[in-house]
């Protein structure tokens, strides 16, 4: 909504107040003011000319020569506008004067022609080109025929003005008018409204005489009003008028035209003219479209309409669209000489399907489906007879034509001062709350120490008590609430033990050497069961904006792939990525998907990297392995999870391990499969995804001390010879088993297959520690465990010695 | 023999003085005080001096063994001490050079704005509550006081699953199920998400971003409360010197309803490009709790009453760190990411 500051001052005093400091006192009253644009800025020296000859420039075709009056004297002014002609009152801007965007006017000569100034179009004074009156678009402006040379042409365009872009929030509906705009900056400041007098002279003939009415759709048009108008005259607009629709960025049309759109700009009620003659049937019936029924808009384009959309009809065909906008057959236009005013209600409801339906907003539609004041309908028409009369020599019928079943009662509310003061927080005396909403117009009596307060109904927000609440506080000022923190029983804040956990796991990957990655949750339908642990029936968008974000995603790794596949396109080579979050799954009885916290993580590229010493190494499994085995650990879950080999779509047949918390799958990790790296622009990549909300659920072993050793424990290493399929993990089972409690400690410290042992086997080196807390173990002792070790390694798996 | 000692003394000083190495100086140790060293010798010659001489004699010759002696191990410690000089020279490195990098991650920059508001409320009570992010109409829209048919839940701006169904579009149904929950006990919750709108991305619009509400339930909460807790809120936030300050605004769920602005962090409130020189930055969204929201939720708001406030921690990110593009927060390059690796204070 622009707010026109020199038309407000019709309605309310402002005098005193800087633009910027209204501006600011109705931001922090309630209607935020987005911008304040001051049209005389820049503007300087320009004034009205009268053109007093205009010929065509002998040297070039598209130039003319004008002599032209601004005031003391007459000067020459070249004008290359198409529409210039002599007898014209026109926009002069002389050497010297200043236009938006810094251009200057010197004297100069054109094409050997001296030009003093320039003649002006309404754009080249910064005024947007779609408010500009059509005839007016493609060249210069013209000027009343009063206006007089030499005067400033800024204040008779009314451009000396400055307007205020309000920012409503959408229970600010009554703010979509001048006079709403009035209202509440009468209550900032303290001053009266001054409403528009309405007095005309009525013909003796009655409107009743010349239009019949007919409403069917009651519930959607609860109150309709016509009045007509006859010896209309159709032309221009004063200019005064015109200056105000553009201030509000609407286009002038025509007096008759211009004067419904000042009407819905003044009150906030939508009007609309129809030609009487064009309507031809003297009859104007309301009703509901017929399905495939059609319409011709104003704006030329054929609409078909939908069952049950509202339509305004001459008791044969729609001739509008209820509150939306007119249609072409019955519009006004320069032999239209008797006008019916259109003012109604349409159901909120009604018009926002109707406007949304046929993909229409308006000035109109955008009131009324925000609901309009019951009270102002009857109001505004007499408004519009008004104008018609006095600016296009109308002749008002007698009465109007109309039905209403429109309630018009206005909501009581009553509130004590102590409820208002508890909610608060404050100690606002009575007197002044009645004072600020007295300042508001709304009426207000305090009796028995309580607040009887009778909503207008211009005010559609205000419903309940803490409606009235808001607008005491905003008015007094949020500014005076004093700070205090709430009162009562406290409890301990905190994390459950899931998310606290959930910090830690993040913690813990990030010291590993992962950053955090945020992906969307939507995916494409190709890719949502991509690398899934579990795969269920997807959750799928009604109306997806596009394929490749349609369904939501029951994996990780896909988005984490493409951040990964992102990175490396822009040569950063090593990539480590994780991700905590959720996957969708299936449907449960609450119709919502089982949403369960996963967490993925990603590894391309060197893992060791220090140049200059010539050190690095490449991401394998066992990286991303011993990340995962640094997890468990960190969640003192490392003696309940075990790894199994397996094969997973899209992984690495050879290099993929299930991660298995007590037995039961939780989670997987390995290589990405060669074709689904190439596929992805990735070398080689290790993968894994966890289950968090199951590994998360899983309590750590208590951790109690472990005495610090106060013996010495012993190290015997032993090098064994086995089948290249025997798993090192197998071969620690069996060292563990027969190790028994003596045994505190295997590691694997080598593996080797080549050329020094024989085909299809491979050696692999173990280190065992010995130890026993309560003493040091003899040489005896550990040679008979170890002895044991190496006969069950033997017998189990075969193992001997490497000679 | 006197004058002998002193020649021989004399001779060793002097040996011991010009030997440059360990090794030579050994030689001359050898040499004099070995077993066949002139002073050893001269010892075992003692014997023929006549027997009241000698104690004279026998301390002169100490005297001259210890000399020789304590100016050898001055010596040898000045040559050891050369030696590891040497060898430190020689070992120096070019401590210019970069250090083997210790691999490390970090959070995401929202994790980041995120776990400060988080931990900021859990230091006053509050809980942190988490819910689906695929809702149900009811307690996305309908619980807040968002009826059927209101115009703010458009299909056109929400995705739909099912006519009842949708992915959340703010945290606030978290709000709505832990009243259902709580049945009527007071509440202090605070709620991170992801959500979603069927927006186009752009710079400034993502259709997936993150939001963290604020609930406060209880008897007798006052705006006045809303007003000292946020103000808290700003300084531990963005600094001991923020001030708040509250402007009137609208939404279904609260009534009043204030958005929050605070004086600007960049330039403290004279006016710069990050706070459009206003001096204010608007930061978050709040209000009294809807009585309609309360009853829907089974508390009897004339018994109880609330506050609530959202937030966007990608447009505080964008704010703090001066991100210009929403996209970067979502695209996950590792040279945005790795910059969120330090401490601010």
């Amino acid at each position: 909504m622009y707010v026109s500051t020199k038309w407000l001052e019709n309605y309310v005093d402002t005098k005193g107040i800087a633009p910027a400091d209204l501006a600011e006192k109705i931001t922090r009253a309630g209607i935020e003011v987005d911008t304040i644009i001051d049209r005389s800025e820049g503007l300087t020296n320009i004034v009205v000319g009268h053109v007093e000859s205009c010929e065509k420039h002998p040297e070039a075709d598209k130039l003319n020569i004008c002599q032209v009056n601004v005031g003391e004297e007459t000067v020459q002014i070249i004008c290359g506008a198409p529409n210039v002609a002599a007898g014209q009152n026109i926009i002069a801007a002389l050497p010297g004067a200043k236009l938006p965007g810094g251009m200057k006017i010197k004297k100069a000569k054109l094409r050997g022609e001296v030009s003093n100034g320039m003649i002006c179009s309404l754009q080249e004074l910064g005024v947007e080109g779609k408010t500009v009156a059509k005839a007016y678009a493609e060249g210069i402006y013209v000027l009343p025929a009063d206006a007089k040379p030499g005067t400033d042409a800024l204040s008779l365009l009314g451009l000396d003005d400055v307007i205020l872009e309000f920012d409503l929030t959408p229970n600010r509906a009554d703010a979509l008018s001048m006079l709403g705009v009035a209202y509440e900056v009468g209550a900032i400041l303290s001053q009266d409204v001054k409403l528009p007098k309405i007095e005309y002279t009525a013909s003796n003939e009655k409107a009743e005489d010349f239009l019949k009415l007919k409403v069917e759709a009651k519930e959607d048009n609860p109150m309709y009003i016509a009045k007509v108008v006859k010896n209309v005259k159709v032309a221009e607009s004063p200019l005064w008028l015109q200056n105000y629709l553009m201030a509000a960025g609407v286009r002038p049309h025509n007096n008759v035209v211009d004067i419904t759109n000042f009407v819905l700009l003044e009150y906030g009620q939508p009007l609309h003219a129809f030609d009487y003659d064009r309507l031809a049937t003297k009859e104007i019936v309301v009703r509901h479209a017929v399905e495939g029924e059609k319409i011709t808009t104003l704006d030329d384009v054929e609409r078909t309409l939908r069952a049950g959309q509202l339509v305004i009809t001459n008791g044969k065909e729609p001739v509008a669209l209820a509150g939306v906008m007119g249609g072409a057959n019955s519009e006004v236009y320069d032999g239209t000489t008797t006008v019916v005013i259109e003012s109604a209600y349409f159901a909120p409801a009604s018009v926002r399907k109707t406007s949304k339906d046929v993909g229409l907003r308006s000035d109109a539609s955008t009131r009324l489906e925000k609901g309009v004041d019951p009270n102002r309908v009857a109001e505004a028409a007499e408004r519009a007879a008004q104008l018609l009369s006095e600016l296009a020599g109308g002749e008002v019928l007698a009465g109007s034509v109309q039905f209403d079943e429109l309630n018009k009662e206005s909501v009581r509310i009553i509130l004590s001062p102590d409820y208002v003061n508890r909610r608060l927080g404050m100690k606002i005396p009575m007197d002044e709350m009645v004072s600020i909403l007295e300042r508001l117009q709304i009426p207000v009596e305090a009796a028995n120490g309580q607040l009887i307060v009778d909503a207008p109904t211009r005010r559609q927000d205000l419903r309940i008590k803490e409606d009235l609440i808001e607008e005491i506080a905003r008015l007094y000022g949020y500014d005076e609430i004093p700070m205090t923190l709430p009162i009562g029983e406290s409890v301990p804040g905190g994390l459950s033990s899931f998310q606290e956990k959930r910090r830690l796991v993040r913690r813990y990957l990030e010291s590993a050497g992962l950053y955090q990655a945020i992906t969307y949750s939507l995916t494409s339908r190709a890719e949502s069961q991509s690398f899934a642990l579990e795969t269920a029936p997807v959750t799928e968008l009604l109306m997806p904006m596009s394929e490749d974000r349609s369904v939501l995603r029951q994996s990780l790794l896909p988005h984490l792939l493409e951040a990964t596949t992102y990175n490396v396109a822009r040569r950063i080579d090593t990539v480590s990525l994780y991700e905590t979050g959720s996957v969708f799954l299936g449907t449960q009885e609450d119709g919502l998907p089982k949403e369960v916290g996963h967490v993925a993580a990603v590894i391309t590229g060197k893992w060791v990297n220090h140049a200059w010493q010539q050190e690095n190494k490449k991401v394998d499994f066992f990286v991303m392995k011993g990340i995962i085995e640094g997890l468990m650990d960190t969640l003192g879950l490392t003696e309940k999870v075990t790894y199994t080999k397996a094969t997973h779509d899209g992984l690495h047949p050879g290099r993929t391990a299930d991660i298995l918390l007590n037995g039961e799958v939780v989670g997987v990790l390995g290589q990405l499969h060669p074709s689904e790296q190439k596929k992805r622009d990735l070398k080689e990549t290790y993968v894994t995804e966890i289950n968090l909300a199951l590994l998360l659920a899983e309590s750590a072993e208590a951790l109690v001390y472990e005495q610090v050793p106060r013996y010495p424990s012993m190290s015997r290493d032993i090098a064994l010879v086995v089948s290249k399929d025997e798993a090192a993990g197998s071969l620690m089972e069996i060292i563990q088993e027969a190790g028994g409690k003596l045994l505190k400690d295997v590691t694997v410290f080598d593996l080797y297959e080549g050329d020094k042992v024989d085909e299809g086997m491979k050696s692999l080196a173990f280190s065992l520690t010995y130890f026993d807390a309560d003493r040091t173990l003899t040489d005896e002792e550990v040679v008979t465990r170890h002895d044991k070790v190496l006969a069950a390694l033997k017998e189990k798996s075969g193992a001997v010695l490497r000679g | 023999m006197e004058q002998q000692l002193e020649q021989l003394k004399q001779e060793a000083l002097q040996k011991i003085e010009d030997a440059p190495s360990v090794k030579e100086l050994n030689d001359v140790r050898v040499a004099y005080l070995g077993k066949k060293g002139p002073i050893t010798d001269l010892l075992k010659g003692m014997g023929k001096l006549p027997a009241e001489e000698r104690p004279k004699m026998g301390a002169l010759v100490n005297v001259v063994r210890e000399t020789v002696t304590t100016s050898l191990e001055e010596k040898m410690e000045l040559l050891e001490q050369q030696a590891v000089n040497e060898k430190l020279e020689k070992e120096t490195i070019d401590i210019t050079l970069p250090g083997r990098p210790v691999k490390l991650g970090n959070h995401h920059p929202l994790t980041r704005v995120v776990e400060d508001i988080e931990d900021f409320f859990i230091s006053m009570g509050y809980e942190v509550a988490e819910g689906p992010e695929v809702e149900q109409d009811y307690y996305n829209f309908e619980a807040l006081n968002l009826p059927k048919g209101h115009p703010a839940r458009d299909m056109q701006d929400s995705f739909y699953i099912t006519e009842d169904v949708l992915l959340r579009t703010h945290t606030s149904p978290v709000q709505a199920r832990t009243m259902a929950a709580k049945k009527g006990e007071p509440i202090k919750i605070i709620c991170p998400g992801k959500v979603y709108r069927r927006d186009s991305d752009d710079a400034t619009h993502s259709h997936q971003f993150t939001q963290i509400e604020g609930l406060v339930v209880g008897e007798d909460i006052r705006m006045s409360d809303l007003k000292g807790t946020l103000a808290l809120f700003a300084k531990k936030m963005f600094g001991e010197e923020r001030e708040i300050r509250l402007r009137p605004s609208f939404f279904p769920f609260t009534e009043p309803s204030v958005e929050m602005d605070i004086s600007c962090f960049k330039c403290g409130g004279s006016g710069c490009n990050v706070c459009k020189k206003t001096g204010w930055i608007e930061i978050l969204g709040s209000g009294m709790v809807h009585p309609n929201v309360l009853e829907m939720a089974g508390y009897d708001p004339t018994v109880f009453t609330g506050f609530a406030f959202g937030m966007g921690p990608e447009r505080i990110a964008m704010l703090k760190y001066g991100v210009e593009d929403i996209r970067h927060f979502f695209t996950n390059d590792m040279r945005f990411i790795s910059q969120f690796n330090r401490t601010e204070v």
